[in-house]
Formats: C-alpha cells, sequence, structure tokens
C-alpha cells in the first residue's frame, strides 16, 4: 500500500463530487418566508462549537446585541434546529472571561509572568523568532496542531513558511481508527457528518457511541425519526447510556471487550447464513478466510469475554439481519480506546459488509461534496522533512498526520534530527485533548517557541511563549463549510459584530503574521469578503448572495446515493473489492482479519476510569461558557450503588482520584451514585477540570479526565491513542469543594 | 381555543436545548429558567429505565397561581395560557408557592417570570414556542386543543399519555407521552 | 422537582413569617379589646383595653413595613389595592390590614386621654373628634371585634390556601395561627399588666389556648400521617426530619408547654417571675410562624 492512493483517494472523493455551475438552485422559498417572520437583522454563520458545523443565523435585539442563534433550514447539518451548545453559542462571545489582548511571556527576577501587548509587537516578536529558529533548524521544525476553522489559515502560513505539519486531535484522539478501518475495508472513510443513513435504518447498531449525549446534530435528529419510524436500536455500552434507555436491546458489556462481541456476531451471521450472499459474492474479497476465522469465535465462548448472554447475542444477530440491508452497526467517532481500535473498527466495517449496509438506503449513502476551487497561490515550498518522517516507521496506514507523533517527535532524541522547535497551537487544548499530559508538556518544555491562539485563557495559554486572542466564530469570516452530505452544499460564515476586545479573526492573524514573513504571496487576497467573493462567483454564487441566504445547495452529479441493484462497483482498495481480508494490513505485518486480544484489567480496589460527553458541552471549550454553565457546571462521577457502598460515598460528596500510577487529580469531583454504571468502572464528562484561575465559571470545577490517563494504548496501525485503560480509585477527605449537595 | 403542549418522553435525550433556547429567545436571565430536564432512573443494572421529561409551567386550567395572586397580574390570557403582567405584579411570591410544580421565579427586576409559552412573541406571529422549535429530537408538540388536526390534538389521539401530580387538580395543560 | 431554580424557590424568608406573627399578635390584642369593651369589662381588665392596643399599630406598621421589605416589585405595591381577589389570601390581608390598622389608630385615639391624662389637648377639633369617636365606641369595638378576627385567621389561611405546600396544606392551620395569635396577645397583656386579677385572668386564657394548640397541633400531625404519602413526608420533617429539633425543642417546650406547667405554677401561686412564661410564649409564637414557613417551602409534590 502506498501513501500517495490514500491521499488520492482523499482528493479523489471530492472531485468525485464536483458540481455543475449551470444547475446550481436558487435559494428557497422558505426561507425567505422565514425572514419575514423573525426579525430581519439576522447574518449567517455555522457553529464553531463542535464541528457538526451546523448553519444558522444569528440574531440581534432593538440594542444591536447578539441576542440568539437559531438553525438555518436549508441546511442538511441541522435542519433548522440547533442543538443546546449551539442555541448556547451566544456564551462564546458574551463570555466576559475571554483573551482580551495579545500577551507575550517575559521573565523578571526568574518569574514568568505575561505582560500585554499589541498586536503588530505580538506578531512582529513572533515572525523574528520564527526566522531565527527556521535558520537554525529549518521551516519544517514548525508544526500547527489545530482544530477548527483557524486551521485553514494558519495551514496556509506554515505551509508558506515550510512546513507541512498540520496535526488535529481529531484523527489520533478520535475517529482516526474508524477512518482507518473503513478505508482499509472499503476503500474510503466514514466522514464528518457520518455517511449513515440512521434517517430511514431499520436497525441501528451503537457500539459505545452514545448519540442523544455526544449531541451530534444530524445523528441525533436523525434518530429519533428512526425511532418514530420504529427502528430497532441496539445499544452496547457498559454504561446505561441515554441511547441504551431507547433502546430495544442494551448489552451492558464489560469495557473492552467488544471485539469479542464483534466476532460472535459475525460468527452466529455466517454460521446462519444471515449475511447478504449476493452482496458478498459480489463485492467482497475473503469470505472464506473469514468464515474459518470467525468459527471460534462463538456466542458462548464471547460470553465468558463479555458478560452478554449468548442468547442475546443470537437474538440481536436476527434483528440486524432481518433490517438488512437498513442496518447500520454503527463506527462510533470517538473510538480511541484500547490500542487495538483500528482493527475493532475493522470488525465493525465486516459486519455492515456481511449486512450488506454499505451504499444501501437506510445503511451508508455515498456522501458528496461541493467543489469549491481555492483562490489561486503559487505552490508551497517542498519541506526537507514530511511529518510522517517525524514518526518513521510507525503508524503507517495512518492516512492524517498523528498529532501525538508530532508531539512525541518534538522530545529531542539521540537519533533524530528532525525534532519540532516551533508549535502554533490553534484552537486545541492539548492538556484536555491528548493524553499523557507529562509527554505533552515535555515536549512543550523541549520547544524554542510556543504560539497558542485561543477565545479563551486555558490550560494551554499558560505555558505560550505568545498568546494570540481570536475573536469568537460569530464575529469574524471564515472559510466556505462544504461538508460532504447527501446533497452537496456549501455554507458560510459572517461576522455578526465586530470582535469584542483587542481580539482578531484567525485569517488577519495569519495573514498579518504572512506579511511579516515575507509570504504574501500565499495570501494575494485583500480581505475574506475579497477571497470568498471570488470563490463564491467561481461556482455561481456571491458573497451577496451567500449573506443572504447563509446555505446553498447543489444537484449532485451522478444519482448515485445508494448502489443500484446489481452495480458493479469498484471498491477503491488493493482488490477493488470490499476487503473482509484487508491486504493493507496483512501488507503493513497488521492481522488482515481482527482478533480478539484481552486487555488490562483494573487492581483490586480500582474501576475502570470510561469517559463520554453531556449534551450541553463540547469537550473543554465550553465549561466557562456563561449560558451552558448555568445547566450544568461541573462533572460528576457516576459510581455503582455496590462501590459506593464499600466505600462509603454518598450522592453530592466531592472525592479526589487516583490512578494506577498514582497520579492525583488536581481537584475534587462530586460523586454520582447511580444504578446506571457498571461497578468495575467509573464514568465522567470530559471536559471539566480547568486550572486556569481566570475562568471565572469552570476554575475548579470536576475533574480534568485527561490528567488521569497516563496509560496510553498507541494504535500500532494508525497512531490513535487508545486512553481507557485508565483505572481509579477514591481519595475520600472531609473536604468538601465545589458548588455543594444539589440532587 | 386551548393551547397545550405535550413532550414525548420516548424521545426526550434530556439535552436541555429546549431550556437554552428558552433562555436566549426570552431573555430569561442567567440563574434562572422557565423550562428544566427532570431525569427519573428506575430498577437495578442490568435491568433499567430512565424517563426524561422537559417541564414548565404546566398553564393549569385550575391554577392555583391565578386564584392566590392578589393583584391578578397572574391571569389566563388567550387559550388559556397563564401569564403575568409585569407591571401589575408586586412580587409578593405567593404564587410562586403555590405552584406545586416549581414553575415560577423570581425574576431580578421584580417581577414574577415563568413560561408564557411564547404566545406574544411567538405563538401569536404562527411560530411555535422557542422550546419546541429548536428540540433536535422534535419530542414537544404544541397547538390547540380544540383543533383536532392542531399537532397536539393528533398526538395525544394516538398515543398514552400522562400529566404531573394530577392530584393537585391543577387541571395541567403540559402532557407527557409514555 | 425543579432542580434548576431550586435555590429561588425558597421565596419567603424572615418578612412573612415576621409579619405573620406581628398581625396575629395584633389581631390577638385588638380582639381582646374589642371583647373587654363589648362585654363591658372596660375598668375590670384596663390593659387589655386600653393600654395594651396601643402596640396594636406598632406591631401592624411592623407587619406592613415586613410585607412591603418581602415585595420584589415593590414601586407596584399600590396594585394591592386596585383591586379585590376573594380567592387570594393575600389580598385578603392586604385589605384587611388597610382597614384595621386605621381603626387601631383610632382605638388608640381614644384612649389616649386616660393613658396621657396630663396632656393638654390644644385644637377643640380634637376634642370633638374625640367625642365623636367616643359616641360610636361600641360599634367600632366591634368591627375591630371582626377585623381582628379575619386578621387572625387570616395570617393562618395564608399558608394553608396552598395546595401545593402539602404542610400548609391543611384546614388545622387556620385555626392554629389563630389561637396562636390569641395566646401571644394574651401574653403581652400579662407582661404589661400591674393588677394581678388581669394577670391570672390572661393566664388562665393563655393556658386554654396552650391547650387548644397542642390538641390542634396532635390532630395537624394525625391528620398528615393518616393522609399521602407527601403530607406523611410533609410531618415526617418534624418527625426525624430537619425540623424536628427546632420545632419540638423551640416550638413545643419552650414556647407551649413549660410556659403552660409555669402559669399553672404561678396560678397556683408558686412564686416565680412572671414574665418567663408570657416571654416564652412569644418567643415560642415566633419560631412557629418561621419553622412552617421554613419547612412548609421544603415540602413538596413527589413527581
Ligand atoms: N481525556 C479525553 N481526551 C480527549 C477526548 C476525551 O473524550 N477525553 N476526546 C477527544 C476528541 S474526540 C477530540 S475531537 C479532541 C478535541 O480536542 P479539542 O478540540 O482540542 O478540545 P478542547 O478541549 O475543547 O479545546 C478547544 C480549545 O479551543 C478553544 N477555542 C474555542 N473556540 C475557538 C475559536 O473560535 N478560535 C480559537 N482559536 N480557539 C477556540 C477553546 O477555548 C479551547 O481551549 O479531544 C480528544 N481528547
Ligand atoms: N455534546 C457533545 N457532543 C459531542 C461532542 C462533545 O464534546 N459534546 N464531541 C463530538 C466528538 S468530536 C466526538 S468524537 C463524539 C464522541 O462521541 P462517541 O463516539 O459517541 O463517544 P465515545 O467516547 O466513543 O463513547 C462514549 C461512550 O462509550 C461508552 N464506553 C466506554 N467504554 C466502553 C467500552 O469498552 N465499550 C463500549 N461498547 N462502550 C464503552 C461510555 O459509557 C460512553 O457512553 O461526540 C461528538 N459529539
Ligand atoms: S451540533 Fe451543536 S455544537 Fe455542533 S455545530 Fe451543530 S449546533 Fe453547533
Ligand atoms: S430539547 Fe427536546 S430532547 Fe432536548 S431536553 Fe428539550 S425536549 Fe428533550
Ligand atoms: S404550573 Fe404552576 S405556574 Fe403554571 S399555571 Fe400551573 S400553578 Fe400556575
Ligand atoms: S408575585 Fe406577582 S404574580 Fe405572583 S402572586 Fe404576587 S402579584 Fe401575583
Ligand atoms: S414555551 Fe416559550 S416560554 Fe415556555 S418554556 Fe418554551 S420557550 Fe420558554
Ligand atoms: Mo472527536
Amino acid at each position: 500500500m502506498t501513501t500517495t492512493r490514500r491521499q488520492f483517494i482523499k482528493i479523489g472523493a471530492l472531485s468525485a463530487g464536483s458540481i455543475t455551475l449551470a444547475g446550481s438552485y436558487t435559494w428557497s422559498k422558505a426561507a425567505s418566508l422565514l425572514e419575514n417572520k423573525e426579525s430581519p437583522i439576522r447574518t449567517p454563520t455555522y457553529c464553531e462549537v463542535c464541528f457538526w458545523q451546523c448553519a444558522g443565523w444569528v440574531y440581534k435585539d432593538e440594542k444591536g446585541e447578539i441576542q440568539k442563534i437559531i438553525g438555518n433550514d436549508e441546511d442538511p447539518h441541522c435542519n433548522g434546529r440547533f442543538c443546546p451548545r449551539g442555541t448556547g453559542g451566544v456564551g462564546q462571545y458574551s463570555d466576559t472571561d475571554r483573551l482580551k489582548t495579545p500577551l507575550i511571556r517575559t521573565s523578571k527576577d526568574g518569574v514568568d509572568s505575561f505582560r500585554e501587548a499589541d498586536w503588530d509587537e505580538a506578531l512582529d516578536y513572533i515572525a523574528q523568532r520564527m526566522k531565527e529558529i527556521a535558520a537554525k533548524h529549518g521551516p519544517e521544525c514548525a508544526a500547527l496542531f489545530t482544530h477548527g476553522s483557524g486551521g485553514a489559515h494558519f495551514g496556509q502560513m506554515l505551509k508558506a513558511f515550510g512546513s507541512q505539519s498540520v496535526t488535529a486531535p481529531s484523527f489520533a484522539q478520535c475517529r482516526g481508527p474508524r477512518e482507518v478501518g473503513f478505508l482499509t475495508t472499503f476503500g474510503d472513510i466514514i466522514y464528518s457528518p457520518e455517511r449513515t443513513d440512521i434517517r430511514d435504518t431499520r436497525c441501528l447498531v451503537l457500539i459505545g457511541s452514545h448519540i442523544g449525549e455526544n449531541m451530534h446534530n444530524g445523528q441525533i435528529q436523525e434518530m429519533s425519526e428512526a425511532i418514530d419510524k420504529g427502528a430497532t436500536i441496539i445499544t452496547v455500552d457498559p454504561r446505561f447510556s441515554t441511547a441504551a434507555s431507547k433502546s430495544k436491546f442494551w448489552l451492558p458489556i464489560k469495557p473492552s471487550t467488544d471485539m469479542a462481541l464483534l466476532l460472535a456476531w459475525m460468527n452466529v451471521l455466517i454460521e446462519n447464513g444471515w449475511y447478504d450472499k449476493d452482496y458478498i459474492a459480489r463485492y467482497a474479497h475473503g469470505f472464506e478466510e473469514l468464515k474459518e476465522h470467525v468459527k471460534k469465535y462463538t456466542p458462548e465462548w464471547a460470553y465468558g469475554i463479555t458478560t452478554i448472554d449468548p442468547n442475546v447475542i443470537r437474538d440481536t444477530a436476527r434483528e440486524m439481519y432481518n433490517a438488512s440491508p437498513a442496518v447500520i452497526i454503527h463506527p462510533g467517532r470517538h473510538v480511541t480506546w484500547y490500542g487495538d481500535d483500528t482493527q475493532r473498527l475493522r470488525a465493525v466495517a465486516i459486519l455492515n459488509a456481511l449486512l450488506g449496509s454499505w451504499g444501501r438506503r437506510g445503511g451508508f449513502y455515498n456522501p458528496e461534496k461541493a467543489k469549491v476551487p481555492d483562490y489561486p497561490v503559487p505552490p508551497f515550498p517542498v519541506p526537507k522533512h514530511m511529518p510522517t518522517d517525524a514518526y518513521n516507521g510507525k503508524y503507517k496506514l495512518a492516512n492524517e498526520v498523528v498529532s501525538n507523533g508530532i508531539c512525541d517527535a518534538t522530545i529531542p532524541t539521540a537519533d533524530r534530527d528532525c525534532s519540532y522547535k516551533i508549535w502554533f497551537v490553534n484552537g486545541t487544548n492539548l492538556l484536555a485533548a491528548l493524553p499523557d499530559q507529562d509527554q505533552t508538556k515535555r515536549a512543550i518544555d523541549a520547544l524554542e517557541l510556543l504560539v497558542v491562539v485561543d477565545t479563551m485563557p486555558v490550560e494551554m495559554t499558560e505555558l505560550a511563549d505568545v498568546v494570540l486572542p481570536e475573536c469568537s466564530y460569530l464575529e469574524r469570516y471564515d472559510m466556505l463549510r462544504k461538508s460532504p452530505h447527501r446533497e452537496p452544499n456549501i455554507a458560510i460564515r459572517v461576522p455578526a459584530a465586530e470582535p469584542k476586545y483587542n481580539s482578531k479573526p484567525a485569517d488577519w492573524i495569519a495573514k498579518q503574521l504572512a506579511e511579516k514573513l515575507g509570504l504574501s504571496a500565499w495570501f494575494p487576497w485583500k480581505n475574506m469578503e475579497e477571497l470568498l467573493d471570488w470563490q463564491l462567483r467561481e461556482i455561481g454564487s456571491s458573497l451577496d448572495e451567500m449573506k443572504r441566504i447563509g446555505v446553498k445547495k447543489f444537484p449532485r452529479k451522478h444519482d448515485d446515493l445508494y448502489f443500484a441493484p446489481n452495480e458493479e462497483i469498484a471498491f477503491n482498495t488493493t482488490t477493488g473489492k470490499i476487503e473482509l481480508y484487508s491486504t493493507d494490513m496483512e501488507a503493513e505485518g497488521f492481522d488482515p482479519l481482527p482478533v480478539y486480544t484481552a486487555h488490562e484489567e483494573p487492581p483490586e480496589g480500582f474501576y475502570r476510569l470510561i469517559y463520554g460527553r453531556a449534551p450541553m458541552h463540547t469537550f473543554s471549550r465550553t465549561a466557562n461558557n456563561p449560558n451552558l454553565t448555568d445547566i450544568m457546571d461541573e462533572n460528576s462521577l457516576w459510581v455503582n450503588p455496590k462501590v459506593a457502598k464499600i466505600w462509603g460515598l454518598k450522592s453530592g460528596q466531592y472525592v479526589k482520584l487516583k490512578n494506577q500510577d498514582d497520579k492525583l487529580s488536581t481537584f475534587s469531583i462530586k460523586i454520582r451514585v447511580t444504578e446506571r454504571i457498571r461497578w468495575d468502572s467509573v464514568y465522567m464528562v470530559h471536559g471539566f477540570g480547568h486550572n486556569n484561575t481566570k475562568l471565572s465559571r469552570a476554575h475548579g470545577r470536576g475533574i480534568n479526565d485527561t490528567e488521569l490517563i497516563t496509560n496510553v494504548k498507541v494504535d500500532p496501525v494508525m497512531g490513535g491513542t487508545g486512553m481507557r485503560s485508565n483505572f481509579v480509585t477514591f481519595i475520600v477527605s472531609n473536604e468538601s469543594t465545589g458548588k455543594g449537595a444539589e440532587s | 381555543m386551548r393551547y397545550a403542549m405535550a413532550v414525548d418522553t420516548k424521545k426526550c435525550v434530556g439535552c436541555s436545548d429546549c431550556v437554552v433556547a428558552c433562555q436566549t429567545e426570552n431573555k430569561v436571565p442567567i440563574g434562572f429558567c422557565r423550562d428544566w430536564v427532570v431525569e427519573v432512573t428506575d430498577g437495578t443494572y442490568p435491568q433499567l429505565e430512565i424517563e426524561i421529561r422537559s417541564e414548565r409551567c404546566n398553564h393549569c386550567d385550575n391554577s392555583p397561581c391565578v386564584r392566590c395572586c392578589p393583584t391578578g397580574a397572574s391571569h389566563y390570557a388567550d387559550g388559556g395560557v397563564v401569564l403575568v403582567t409585569h407591571d401589575m405584579c408586586i412580587g409578593c411570591g405567593a404564587c410562586i408557592a403555590s405552584c406545586p410544580y416549581d414553575a415560577r421565579y423570581p425574576h431580578p427586576d421584580g417581577y414574577v417570570d415563568k413560561c408564557t409559552f411564547c404566545l406574544e412573541n411567538r405563538v401569536q406571529k404562527g411560530l411555535n414556542p422557542a422550546c419546541v422549535s429548536v428540540c433536535p429530537t422534535k419530542c414537544m408538540y404544541f397547538g390547540d386543543l380544540d383543533d383536532p388536526n392542531s399537532s397536539v390534538s393528533v398526538i395525544l389521539k394516538k398515543r398514552k399519555f400522562k400529566t404531573l401530580i394530577p392530584e393537585a387538580g391543577t387541571m395541567p395543560q403540559l402532557y407527557f407521552l409514555i | 422537582m425543579n432542580h434548576l431554580i431550586d435555590p429561588n424557590l425558597h421565596i419567603w424568608h424572615w418578612q412573612i413569617p415576621l409579619y405573620l406573627f406581628a398581625g396575629g399578635l395584633a389581631a390577638g390584642i385588638l380582639f381582646f379589646a374589642a371583647l373587654n369593651t363589648i362585654l363591658g369589662r372596660k375598668e375590670k381588665y384596663p390593659v387589655s383595653v386600653k393600654l395594651s392596643p396601643f402596640i396594636a399599630p406598632v406591631l401592624l406598621i411592623i407587619g406592613l413595613s415586613a410585607l412591603f421589605i418581602d415585595l420584589n416589585h415593590k414601586l407596584y405595591f399600590w396594585r394591592l389595592y386596585t383591586t379585590i381577589r376573594l380567592q387570594s389570601p393575600m389580598s385578603w390581608g392586604a385589605w384587611t390590614l388597610m382597614i384595621i390598622t386605621p381603626l387601631s389608630f383610632i382605638w388608640c385615639g381614644l384612649n389616649i386621654k386616660e393613658i396621657l391624662p396630663k396632656w393638654d389637648w390644644k385644637y377643640k377639633v380634637l376634642i370633638d373628634l374625640e367625642a365623636f369617636l367616643r359616641k360610636y365606641e361600641l360599634v367600632i369595638a366591634w368591627l375591630i371585634l371582626i377585623y381582628a378576627l379575619i386578621l387572625g385567621v387570616y395570617t393562618g389561611i395564608l399558608f394553608s390556601a396552598f395546595n401545593a405546600r402539602p404542610l400548609w396544606n391543611t384546614s388545622i392551620l387556620g385555626p392554629l395561627f389563630l389561637t396562636s395569635g390569641l395566646s401571644t396577645a394574651a401574653a403581652v397583656i400579662v407582661l404589661m399588666s400591674k393588677s394581678q386579677l388581669e394577670r391570672h385572668y390572661f393566664a388562665r386564657i393563655d393556658l386554654m389556648l396552650i391547650g387548644i394548640e397542642i390538641f390542634l397541633i396532635i390532630h395537624m400531625f394525625m391528620g398528615f400521617l393518616a393522609s399521602t404519602q407527601v403530607h406523611i413526608d410533609a410531618a415526617n420533617l418534624f418527625l426525624g426530619g430537619p425540623y424536628t429539633t427546632p420545632f419540638w425543642l423551640f416550638v413545643v417546650s419552650l414556647g407551649l408547654v413549660i410556659p403552660a406547667i409555669l402559669e399553672i405554677l404561678e396560678l397556683l401561686h408558686y412564686k416565680m417571675p412572671a414574665w418567663i412564661a408570657p416571654v416564652l410564649v412569644l418567643f415560642g409564637g415566633l419560631m412557629f410562624r418561621f419553622i412552617i414557613a421554613n419547612a412548609g417551602q421544603a415540602s413538596r409534590w413527589l413527581y
């Protein structure tokens, strides 16, 4: 397998969905009706509170203050309805704790502090340091960690500077294993928004995917629609998640044993002939090998491992088959759990293949993306090292840059000459996003320049040499949203207000810095308005039109949302088939068929730390949002009543936690005694326990799960950081912090 | 005309979007709310059930809050919606104490505030209440019970439902589909 | 069950119980003054008829002020008097106070000459007015008697009208608060009076009232415990719950039982400081209202 083919696939998938300019729709009448009903002062945006990127309208009140954000009815990501975080997005703008002005680290008598600076000074300083460091180590020693819209602007700047090391936690800490698992099986990835055809499914299988708490908007909307239509939901989760409570079957699995269940399901489907024989015969490669391979993985075998009743395994397999091909074994999204995650997601992909759901209505549709040309700029300089050189020999099947790979490679070793010296960190709070904080801090210690672009004072900004305050997404333009969907579409973000304080949009910051670095050739546009208008005119729209409609849909080029009956399809894999037996995995020395491996178990007196989402918060980025903290202002620790009894714990009481490596939590967390969690695990919502005192609402509220994740199981296939092999015990003291008991 | 709302506990995921949307739409001050989410867990692991309800003022047909109000600030408006006239309210708190559902709160500006079914700012303009129109699971239904074709009448005919504390005799007009 | 606004639900703090205590006490005092006037015992019980009513307007003003302080939207206070809401106890209270407060002033006016005999009445109008009112003394006494009763009952009804708070939702609360108001009024008269006749008379009344109160309290708990779960829960606030100690110690023991014993002893002519029992009764009465106000707001329907 070659990397070039992977890159081709990514780009290829996009150009396959290129749009015809002539056939573009005019904006719908419904939108104009709505405009008349609601107040006329509205600005289009797409949401940045998470990466579902719903398009909506920002409304102001009589005083001209931003009052509310409402979904755009035309938007396929949200269908006119935002999730609580998007609705509460006003708080991202109105939070008075926001970063207000650029800050430069100064050292006086050995004591570090920040001094306020104006933009010119801060950017001059960065440009000068970048030039000095690049002169010593080459421009390749600069890396960009980014999550969110700013990445496009800073990425442009970094690539022009001479480095391709642009990485995001949304790969190796998030969806990486599923993309690689599906890429190696079907030759294509899942994308965001997921190509799952939930609204038409008859059976939805959620494996640790906690839709309903995970508020990715389109999925929750479609799941609700599926419930209405009577679809069966099967949820596999050690915790009685919200989704589990809506399910016909809840499989309360012992954590870390999902692979056994998946293999047993395959066994049942194949042994009973409950699979799509025509589909498999027509499209699949390696069925006989798979059949042979899963023979031994009987439901009885899985029972001993997963604690799931063999009859339930059979019954659920039958449900899936009866619904097939309108069945979805959901690939999940945050899937970096135990280090064999790509293999687990391969198993998920294989199950979907057996049931023939890929390319089928109610299974996985074929998404299409609107094609928007880039503003022409000179080719980027070719770097001496590619980012993959940083972790040379490892993570061979990674199809994006591995953030932890870059982080590790920043720490100098005797045999490495490509250590990173400059980090740009934009819109990602690495001390919450990357596991093993000590490793992250060691890397940061080795840097010569750390620039952090953020909207809030967080853990990362405290470590920065220069802090650059970005304005919120409601105060800026960004690049067009053009995610793949059932219908190709684009959405625009237009500032609804002037940037508050002395904050600036990422595009401006990147362009200014590029100019100071002598890279203006790569930023030839005057401003975002010019850039966007140019792009939009290329596809038969304009900035003016988009300001009026916010979202524009384009017709699909082919009527290929699903495979046609008996259609011949060339899959983008080595064999051109759906690879039940993966030749790519085999070529790189990994198991071509997924196998079960046992994972670490909690030692005596310890409990597995599992974590997830609360519907009203996004990671650590909303923990200080005034609107959202009003609803939930700290995380709590879910403890089974049996465990609570042993430890004498009561709901409302605060405890600290210590993990297997003796790492003690900085803050305390409130106990929530609940039957909804297994007795061998405890659960908390990720994103709390901020230790930056400048966060008036979030500081000291709850525990940051990341600091307890020191045992990281790296997936050898693509570098994903498995984070669920950490075990904690309670440190009970009389001390009580937080808001006090509340039910 | 009788306005009413139904919430499907089988679809509600307890996300609180309805709460946030109400806050931004109706400028409910931070720290207060006109609607809220209740989650009740039953059973022991792994035999469990949860009921999730988005609650608000029940716009009771026989409402103690209207009865106990000394000034007439709390009153029945169009379609039986219970409203508070701000400049008639003296903030005595009697209605807060009288509501078995804890649906009212003292607004920092002095008067007592609560869910209005978005009557004046949305419903009378032909829009759904803010909470109903934002709900990602579309689990809320609003409309006129006297109109057999309204979404709320239709769903109440189709599904089993309950009201909260019927024994309190308040005749609530917020229905929970079960 | 609205956990998000729970902290704000405890809407009534010290003002309302103080208002109710002052109102109940004033009602009791005025009641005794009017009753003894009507029964022609003006001279027999002079403190009750002439002296103690001077506290009534003060108490009413304290009560009204407490109510006013409690209002969150004070500028609209006058709205109370643009309408009469027969179903609203608050409205009843506001109107009753509106009537009884001037009556209490009038009563004081009637008696001021006797209290301050040396005061020089400069203006003839005042003398004429006094003479005029004197003519209608009995009518006024009847009015006061009626409104004092309404006020006394009202202080109990205010709470018991709230179906939403199971603890308050009992018809016993009205008579109970009325009795308690009368009992505290009797205690005040005992405190103020120097005549043993009057003191003993009111001590006996007080004793009887305390007896009724204890009876009503027992009755109330029996009623709760025989009722629905929410009422049982409400009773349990006092039977093992957070209000157990304050209620049984301050209200029942210190406020009712001990003063009753002391008063019996006093009536049996044991010598002891005469102020202790009435002060305890007053203290108990005040605590009673605070505890019922707070516990009532903590009691709620289950759902
Ligand atoms: N322990 C643990 N670690 C995890 C996860 C977990 O569940 N548990 N989840 C993983 C997953 S799935 C993901 S996708 C990643 C997410 O990782 P991140 O996206 O890095 O998550 P956040 O912690 O929210 O950090 C976002 C930062 O961006 C800032 N920010 C918000 N808006 C803007 C903006 O408009 N401009 C700029 N410049 N900054 C902005 C916020 O203030 C915050 O500091 O985390 C991964 N890491
Ligand atoms: N509200 C909200 N929604 C979000 C986000 C957010 O921050 N806030 N972030 C978005 C992003 S970037 C992502 S990646 C997704 C993540 O959302 P998902 O992909 O749904 O998240 P996971 O972290 O994989 O799943 C968490 C669930 O896994 C269960 N679990 C833990 N261990 C195991 C196990 O061993 N086996 C099984 N079967 N289950 C287990 C937990 O109990 C929990 O219910 O959410 C997205 N949606
Ligand atoms: S799912 Fe919610 S937070 Fe994410 S983009 Fe959409 S509205 Fe915003
Ligand atoms: S918005 Fe809808 S799903 Fe979310 S809590 Fe409210 S009613 Fe439930
Ligand atoms: S729910 Fe409460 S506030 Fe609403 S009408 Fe009924 S009693 Fe009044
Ligand atoms: S607080 Fe206002 S609305 Fe409530 S009872 Fe008093 S006057 Fe009426
Ligand atoms: S109907 Fe309107 S006022 Fe009532 S809870 Fe919903 S949004 Fe708020
Ligand atoms: Mo993610």
